[in-house]
């Protein structure tokens, strides 16, 4: 596995093992598929762009176990506001 | 003050046992007493890392079925005299022992020992529920696998939830090199999922075999997995240590290295 070998190959397997990983602990974490997340999201997204533009694409949900101040877990949103509509 | 550690990992395979024995004899190497319980009854081991395979008198389930007092059970180390070992039965199984038992167990040792650590089977079933029962805080052991990580992940959840607070995580087995080149991930990209303390990295290294194969654990010698573990050690005492500048390093920087220390 030269240097060329490291430029042409561009996709790289840690990559992928950390973009399943994410996948697989929201599920795991809420016993939750990533479809529903999927229909969570598309609904934040739906209420939200009534009163602001959001970025749908830098738009982060994920459900975390690890939280001091609430017992269980807790959904996380992470909406980037674009415009507050007037 | 004693501390109850329990080393951890859901997934089998990952190095709880040997990470039990390097930090279990580190511990004692700092000076502290120590006593390593083996909780995995039926499929015991940590004996045979240790070395101390051929001493065995009593176990664990004897221990806490009366037939023996705890004192008669422990095995004194060959090197270090405050380590002791408390084997776990090889015939028996994992109901033989209840978490209460396991508790009222953990309580007695304290009196006598700085460190009680607590060598945990894997799986998240009776075993895994035994080895935390007492437990003050716990070493998640992991490898940069998908499969190791998820499994870590849930016996996350399953600490908070059981009152274990203080986890710490020691990312095993790295190879810097295929880090590097993107085919493994990196202990920030295992961080970042988890969300949890580092305490420590130890890299894939031959010796580890080898100690294994003699029954005596690395710990302090002159090689990076003996390295990482002492500064887990010192970490776990509460000491400040830097992690370890792991590379992908070719010979001669490997050789420079060596002297350079």
């Amino acid at each position: 596995m030269g240097f060329f070998d490291n430029l042409l190959r561009r996709n790289r397997s840690a990559d992928d093992a950390k973009d399943r990983l994410k996948l697989l602990l929201v599920s795991d974490r809420s016993n939750c598929s990533p479809e529903t997340m999927e229909l969570i999201k598309n609904d934040i997204i739906k209420v939200i762009s009534k009163y602001m533009e959001i970025d749908a694409e830098g738009l982060d949900i994920q459900i975390s176990q690890n939280n001091d101040e609430v017992d269980g877990p807790t959904l996380y949103a992470n909406i980037p506001i674009r415009e507050i509509k007037k | 003050m004693s501390e109850v550690i329990v080393v951890t990992s859901g997934k089998g395979g990952v190095g709880k046992t040997t990470t039990s024995a390097n930090v279990g004899t580190g511990l004692a190497k700092e000076g502290k007493k120590v006593v390593l319980i083996d909780t995995d009854i039926g499929l015991r081991n940590l004996d045979v890392v240790m070395g101390l395979e051929n001493r065995i008198v009593y176990n664990l389930v004897d221990v806490v079925e009366g037939n023996c007092r705890a004192k008669q059970a422990m095995i004194k180390d060959k090197k270090y005299p405050d380590l002791y070992l408390l084997p776990s039965a090889q015939t028996r199984d994992k109901t033989s022992v209840t978490p209460e038992q396991m508790q009222k167990l953990v309580e007695e040792l304290r009196e006598e020992f700085d460190y009680i650590i607590l060598d945990c089977p894997a799986g998240i079933e009776q075993g895994f529920k035994n080895a935390i029962a007492g437990a003050d805080r716990a070493l998640i052991v992991t490898t940069p696998e998908v499969s190791a990580i998820r499994d870590a992940d849930r016996i996350i959840g399953l600490l908070e939830a059981n009152e274990v607070h203080k986890i710490d995580l020691v990312i095993n087995r790295i190879r810097m090199d295929m880090v590097k080149r993107g085919d493994m991930l990196s202990s920030d990209d295992v961080l970042d999922i988890l969300a949890i303390d580092l305490i420590g990295i130890v890299p894939d290294d031959e010796n580890i075999v080898v100690s294994t194969n003699q029954g005596e654990p690395l710990v302090g010698t002159n090689n990076v997995a003996g390295q990482a573990f002492e500064n887990i050690c010192k970490r776990i005492m509460g000491n400040e240590v830097p992690f370890l500048e792991l590379t992908g390093e070719g010979f001669f920087q490997r050789l420079a290295r060596v002297f350079g220390r």
